[in-house]
């Protein structure tokens, strides 16, 4: 059975399908995606902690490895995990102070330090180029260079599959379980021996790791960033992949990222079907807004645990369906 | 000297109608519990209603925002009725993302019908400005000033001494105590989300009045925040009070920081001292430590 | 290396919430080993005493000793790595979670994998991991009769059920003195008699040092070597089970007429 996933993992970039590299540019954000909402899912499905500063700390990481690249002159494969750990560094940072606040207070706190990094990317010129950003020469790798959407494809990809083993095996063990633990009865969970600030800060560190990685790969692919990339609308674009693919679930980031990262092509032919009908001048913007408040809002009220949850069940019916012949 | 005592002016006028948005988050806040991020989006609608009516459909302003209350009062009730009263109970960030949803829906109506241009707002008042010891108080400050601090002080009247504020301070404290004494816990939701909407449309009216009138006005939901942390989630005149602090603090940041740090310091400027504030009392300046019980 | 001569120790300890006085110069001294009960009704600051001890709640004044260490003073999570483990009233289970993964949970202390060694689950995660089940079994499961339930959700379960799974999970972390809060309220007869079984065996077997709160007399009367009687956040009382039955104060406030004549009717008929 896997094989032939195997396969087709192997082989798709190389089709002769019309729309092959409209499609691999689809997978390739989407495996950006998937680490982000991973890390996402981490700290806030699993430990509970709300964030607004996702789309910040993406930025530190793509900026570090734009200016590791461009100004330093590393290569790849020291300037991603650089990115990931300069970004954990910001986190922990930015935790130390804001996980004694609770709820609301430490949602609040990252959203301050959502706009102060923003700010950050605006106005450090001397390291960041402000707004209008900077630009890298994408390294290469066995002579194509990354950005190409096929070299990015098995790089992006494999990243992607290695971040949901890593946390699958997280979940399984002593720190993921007292993630979990502090999710759901925080109190309780010091009371027994765990150093419940202390696995806050880890839950926090480790989902920056996560997320600054996504912001180095996407810096990689787009090979050109500015602070405009990393606003708010970001952070809640990936707070709405893990509510709608499943808050404390793995697969939860992957769906979560696929829809999120396919709702703006659905949209583009839903509203070339519907042009004609409804003659209205809407700008795109403005109509994939509306949907994509719609399906928040719509997920929320009706399948609150997502879309994981809705596929377990439809599992669980076709093979209890066997089960009874 | 003057232009310290100008920069006051303006920070203490549009610090007035943050206190006025901040109270119907406040409120919303008190009586369920939840975090209204569609707020910025009520004073953004409200203020293009309004406008719409004048410009297009030619009703003379006072009667445009008078229906444009009426309309985000009803507005406000349907945002309770259909949605929240489907999510009792649900987690936090759960209230957030659907009322996140709410404004981007709102916000993305907003943007398809009117574009993504700055429009002038219609006036609305009379150009007198006044000269008090020697410096001068321009007209769109000083009736701004005077209509936020007129609408404050009939909500807070409203709150102290009307027979539905109480019900509503009430239903707010205590909701089970309150239906045995036959408040209907519904009907004072209702109209808590109207109220807040309408308080919402004023603020956005006179906030267009004072700059432009822009689908970006929405983003004036998230200085709410920076407000009601200070002034304490809980209190309609802790609010009050931040409002005021913080439109100080932008306005004399805007002028005096920015151009030493870079930039538009002053954006961030809330936020940062939000971020001091926090690190000093966990539970901002007045709010009430939440006690946990085992 | 000298053993301490009392397990705990709690001297003067004060505890206020705004202006209600909880807890009042209490100073009690436990025996290693022993099976030591406090009692008092409702809100006589029993709770509250325990919550210093797990120090969920701050003392006013007042200091804890645990094995001659001051611990007044230390975070809730270090008092339980002392290897003081305790259950709740309420059941402060994860009910999300299965009953195996809250019993790993409360093994929490003795684990030493990090975050990347999770991640990786390559050798020394993964052999913990093993170990660690096999130790839940081996001396957890079998012998609370949770062996077939253990994959089972938490929230699933009956309340008698989650009570045990509270008892088991205060023992995975294999402590030298053991809290319980009411293990037993809410149980019928059967329930009780096996829970108290329980107790009393794994208490012999691990040597552990027992501090009961209960309400239910007869399993306290029966089972305790020592009893501490609390009323308005003060101590009243305390002896062994017979002195502490007849103390007319400790019959006046709490055990009631009716048990005092019970027990002279049963007096009476022998």
């Amino acid at each position: 059975m896997y094989i032939i996933f195997i396969a087709i993992f192997l082989a798709f970039p190389f089709s002769l399908f019309k729309y092959t590299k409209y499609i691999l540019f689809l997978v390739n954000m989407t495996a950006i995606g998937v680490i982000g909402a991973l890390g996402l899912n981490i700290l806030t499905g699993y430990t509970g902690l709300i964030s607004l500063g996702q789309a910040a700390f993406m930025g530190v990481g793509a900026y570090t490895v734009a200016i590791l690249s461009t100004k330093v002159g590393l290569p790849l494969w020291i300037n991603l995990p650089a990115a990931g750990v300069i970004t954990t560094v910001v986190g922990i940072i930015v935790g130390t102070p804001s996980l004694r606040l609770k709820g609301f207070y430490l949602a609040m706190a990252t959203l301050a330090s959502e706009f102060l990094l923003e700010y950050v990317f605006k106005n450090w010129e001397s390291m960041t180029h402000g707004i209008p950003g900077l630009y890298i020469t994408p390294p290469k790798v066995f002579g194509i260079h990354i950005n190409n959407d096929r070299v990015f494809y098995f790089f992006a990809v494999t990243l992607a599959i290695l971040a949901v083993l890593c946390t699958r095996n997280l979940f399984r063990t002593k720190v993921g379980r007292a993630f979990i633990a502090i999710r759901d009865r925080d109190i309780a969970a010091d009371l027994i021996g765990i150093n419940v600030f202390k696995y806050k800060l880890v839950s926090f560190a480790v989902s920056s790791f996560y997320v600054g990685v996504a912001g180095g790969l996407w810096c990689y692919y787009m090979t050109i960033i500015n602070p405009e990339a990393f606003q708010l609308s970001i952070s809640i674009d990936y707070i709405a992949m893990i509510i709608v693919g499943g808050m404390g679930t793995i697969y939860g980031s992957v769906y979560g990222s696929i829809f999120v990262n396919l709702l703006p092509e659905a949209i583009q032919r839903l509203m070339e079907i519907l042009q004609p009908v409804l003659h209205l001048e809407y700008t795109f913007a403005a109509f994939k807004q509306i949907v994509f408040g719609l399906i928040i809002v719509i997920f929320l009220i009706f399948e609150p645990k997502g879309l994981s949850e809705v596929f377990s069940r439809i599992v669980k019916r076709i093979s209890s369906g066997g089960e009874r012949r | 000297m003057n232009l310290l005592v100008q920069v006051l002016i303006a920070g203490i006028t549009i610090g007035s109608i943050y206190s006025l948005i901040a109270i119907g988050f406040v409120l919303i806040f008190k009586s369920s519990g939840v975090i209204n991020f569609a707020q910025g989006s009520l004073v953004m609608v409200g203020a293009f209603i309004t406008y719409a009516f004048v410009t297009q459909f030619k009703v003379p302003i006072l009667l445009s925002i008078l229906i444009t209350f009426l309309i985000s009062g009803a507005i406000g009730m349907i945002i309770e009725r259909f949605v929240l009263r489907y999510l009792t109970g649900v987690s936090l960030i759960s209230i957030i993302m659907v009322t996140m949803g709410i404004s981007f829906i709102m916000d993305g109506g907003a943007l398809a019908t009117w574009g993504s241009s700055n429009f002038t707002f219609p006036s609305l008042f009379p150009p007198l400005s006044l000269l008090l010891g020697g410096i001068k108080i321009s007209s769109i400050y000083l009736w701004s000033f005077i209509t936020s601090i007129l609408l404050l002080v009939v909500f807070l009247l409203f709150f102290k001494y009307s027979k539905m504020g109480l019900a509503m301070r009430a239903a707010a404290d205590n909701q089970k105590a309150a239906v045995t004494l036959g408040i209907s816990p519904r009907k004072v939701l209702s109209l808590t989300w109207a109220i807040s909407a309408v308080v919402a449309t004023a603020g956005g009216i006179l906030l267009a009045s004072i700059s432009a009138l822009h689908v970006n006005l929405s983003y004036i939901g998230l200085i709410v925040f920076p407000v009601v942390i200070l002034g304490g989630l809980d209190s309609i005149a802790g609010a009050v009070v931040g409002g005021f602090i913080v439109g100080v603090l932008e306005a004399v940041s805007g002028v005096y920081i920015a151009p030493l740090l870079g930039g538009a310091f002053q954006q961030v400027a809330a936020f940062a001292f939000l971020l001091i504030i926090l690190l000093i009392k966990p539970y901002g300046l007045f709010g009430t430590k939440e006690i946990e019980r085992l | 290396m000298e053993i301490a001569q009392h397990h705990l120790e709690i001297h003067n300890l004060s505890l206020n919430f705004g202006g209600v006085q909880a807890l009042n110069r209490v100073d009690l001294k436990v025996k290693r080993g022993s099976l030591f009960s406090l009692i008092g009704p409702n809100g006589a600051g029993k709770t509250s005493l325990i919550n210093c001890i797990s120090k969920f709640y701050e003392p006013k004044e007042g200091k804890i000793i645990f094995n001659d260490r001051e611990i007044t003073h230390f975070r809730p999570h270090e008092v339980a790595r002392c290897g003081v483990s305790r259950t709740f009233q309420n059941i402060e289970l994860f009910k999300g979670m299965t009953v195996l993964d809250n019993l790993k949970l409360g093994r929490h202390i003795h684990l030493r994998s990090g975050p990347l060694a999770g991640m990786a689950y390559l050798g020394k995660a993964k052999r913990e991991e093993k170990e660690l089940e096999e130790f839940i079994d081996r001396e957890i499961l079998g012998f609370l009769g949770l062996t077939p339930i253990k994959n089972w959700v938490v929230a699933t379960l009956p309340y008698g059920l989650q009570k045990r799974i509270d008892l088991a999970r205060a023992l995975s972390s294999k402590p030298e003195f053991l809290i319980l809060d009411e293990p037993v309220a809410g149980m019928n007869r059967e329930e009780t008699q096996d829970m108290i079984k329980h107790i009393l065996e794994i208490k012999k077997a691990w040597g552990l040092t027992v501090l009961l709160i209960e309400h239910h007399m007869e399993v306290v009367m029966n089972i305790s070597d020592w009893i501490v009687v609390m009323n308005f956040g003060e101590k009243i009382a305390e002896g062994p089970p017979e002195a502490v039955q007849k103390n007319p104060e400790v019959i006046r406030i709490y055990l009631g007429h009716s048990y005092m004549e019970g027990q002279q009717g049963r007096e009476g008929k022998s």
